[in-house]
C-alpha cells in the first residue's frame, strides 16, 4: 500500500546515507495491546507521551487491518467493518509509505506484532521483520526468566536488535 | 528441520530422566496425585505459550484459522519435538445444540515413558500430562481455547497413547483498550 508513492510533491527527508542508521523506531506489541518493546534510533520529534504514542500506534494498526480486510476484493466472506475477526482471518497489510517515513508491519499467528518505522526509501522489509521475530524467539521467548506478556528487558536482545537494524536498509 | 541442532544431538535419556526426576519431586512435594496432574499440566502450559513462537518463527506458518489444519500442524511439529511420532484423526461430534470438533492425537512412541512403571500408589497419575499442557498452551496463543484430555495411556494398561483435543472456542480479536481510557 502506498499513500503518496511515486511523485514526491511534498519535501521528503534527505536520502539515506550509506553508513547511516535509517531506522527511526520500532515497536513490538502482543495481542492484548501491551507494548512489549519500544526502541528509538532516530526520532527528532515527539508529540505525545510514550503511553499515548503506543496506544495510537496499536490503534492505527488495528483499524488499518480491519479496513484492508473490508476492502479486499478477492474474498467473499468478509465481515463488517469493526466486527471482531478471528486472528489470521481476512487479509492484512505489510507496509505503508508516506512522504516522510515508511512503516513495515508483521504479525505472527500468536499475536506478536512487530512494527519498524524507517526512511521512506527503504525497500521491502518483510524478511527483516521475520529475522527480528527470530531474534525475539531466541532471546526473549526462550529466556526462562522472561515472563510472557510483560515488557522486554533483555539486554542481549537489544544489542542484537540494534546491530541488525543498523545493517538493514 | 525445526531446530538448529538435530534432535539426535541431545541426549534423550538425560531428558527422560530429568522429566522423571521432576515428576518424582512433584509427587513428594504435593502428595496428591490429582495435584501433580494439575501441576504438570500447568508446567506444560507455560512451555506451550513460549514454544508456539519458536514454532511459528521456524516453520513460516502464516495463519492458524482452521482447527483441523492446525491440528495436523501440531502432529507434524510434535514429531520433530521430542522425536515423537504421532498422527491425527479428526472427528466431528454433533451434540444436541452445537457441533463440537474433536481431534485425537495418537503418539506412536513416547520417550517420556521409557523406564517408567506406575506403582499402585500413583494409579491416578497422568505421567505425561505435561504434553497435554503444552498443546493447550500453544493453541491458546493462536486464540483457540481447547480442552486436552488423555483418552488412552499405556502406563494405565491401554494399547496406545491418545490425546483428545476438543475445541471449546475460538476467540476473536478485539480492540483491547476502552474508549474513555
Amino acid at each position: 500500500m502506498q499513500f503518496f508513492g511515486g511523485s514526491e510533491i511534498s519535501p521528503s527527508p534527505p536520502a539515506p546515507t550509506a553508513s547511516g542508521n535509517n531506522a527511526h523506531m520500532m515497536y513490538v506489541f502482543n495481542r492484548n495491546g501491551v507494548c512489549l518493546l519500544y526502541r528509538e534510533w532516530n526520532r527528532p520529534l515527539h508529540t505525545l507521551n510514550a503511553q499515548q504514542d503506543h496506544k495510537l500506534m496499536f490503534g492505527l494498526l488495528f483499524s488499518l487491518k480491519s479496513l484492508t480486510a473490508k476492502m479486499d476484493p478477492t474474498n467473499a466472506e468478509r465481515g463488517n467493518l469493526g466486527v471482531p475477526q478471528l486472528p489470521g482471518q481476512g487479509c492484512s497489510f505489510h507496509s505503508f509509505r508516506t512522504n516522510t517515513y515508511k512503516l513495515s508491519f508483521m504479525e505472527s499467528p500468536s499475536g506478536i506484532k512487530i512494527i519498524l518505522v524507517t526512511h521512506p526509501r527503504t525497500g521491502d522489509l518483510r524478511e527483516s521483520l521475520k529475522y527480528i521475530y527470530n531474534l525475539y524467539v531466541d532471546y526473549v521467548a526462550k529466556n526462562p526468566l522472561y515472563t510472557p506478556g510483560t515488557p522486554i528487558r533483555c539486554e542481549l536482545f537489544n544489542t542484537n536488535l540494534d546491530q541488525y537494524v543498523r545493517s538493514i536498509a | 528441520m525445526l531446530f538448529k541442532n538435530p534432535p539426535q544431538a541431545m541426549n534423550a535419556e538425560l531428558f527422560t530422566l530429568t522429566y522423571g526426576a521432576i515428576v518424582r519431586q512433584l509427587l513428594t512435594d504435593l502428595e496428591e496425585v490429582e495435584e501433580v496432574n494439575k501441576q504438570l499440566d500447568q508446567m506444560g502450559y507455560n512451555i506451550g505459550i513460549r514454544l508456539i513462537d519458536e514454532f511459528l518463527a521456524k516453520s513460516n506458518v502464516a495463519r492458524c484459522v482452521d482447527f483441523k489444519e492446525t491440528a495436523e500442524v501440531i502432529a507434524k511439529h510434535g514429531s520433530s519435538w521430542l522425536s515423537i511420532t504421532c498422527f491425527v484423526i479428526i472427528g466431528v461430534e454433533e451434540k444436541k445444540s452445537r457441533i463440537e470438533i474433536c481431534t485425537g492425537i495418537f503418539l506412536e512412541d513416547n520417550p517420556l515413558v521409557d523406564f517408567v512403571e506406575l506403582p499402585d500408589t500413583c494409579q491416578g497419575l497422568y505421567y505425561c500430562n505435561v504434553l497435554s499442557g503444552v498443546i493447550r498452551g500453544a493453541l491458546e496463543m493462536v486464540s483457540m481455547k481447547t480442552e486436552v484430555t488423555w483418552v488412552r495411556d499405556m502406563l494405565r494398561g491401554d494399547d496406545a497413547f491418545e490425546l483428545q483435543v476438543k475445541l471449546l472456542k475460538q476467540v476473536p480479536e478485539e480492540y483491547p483498550y476502552k474508549d474513555d481510557e
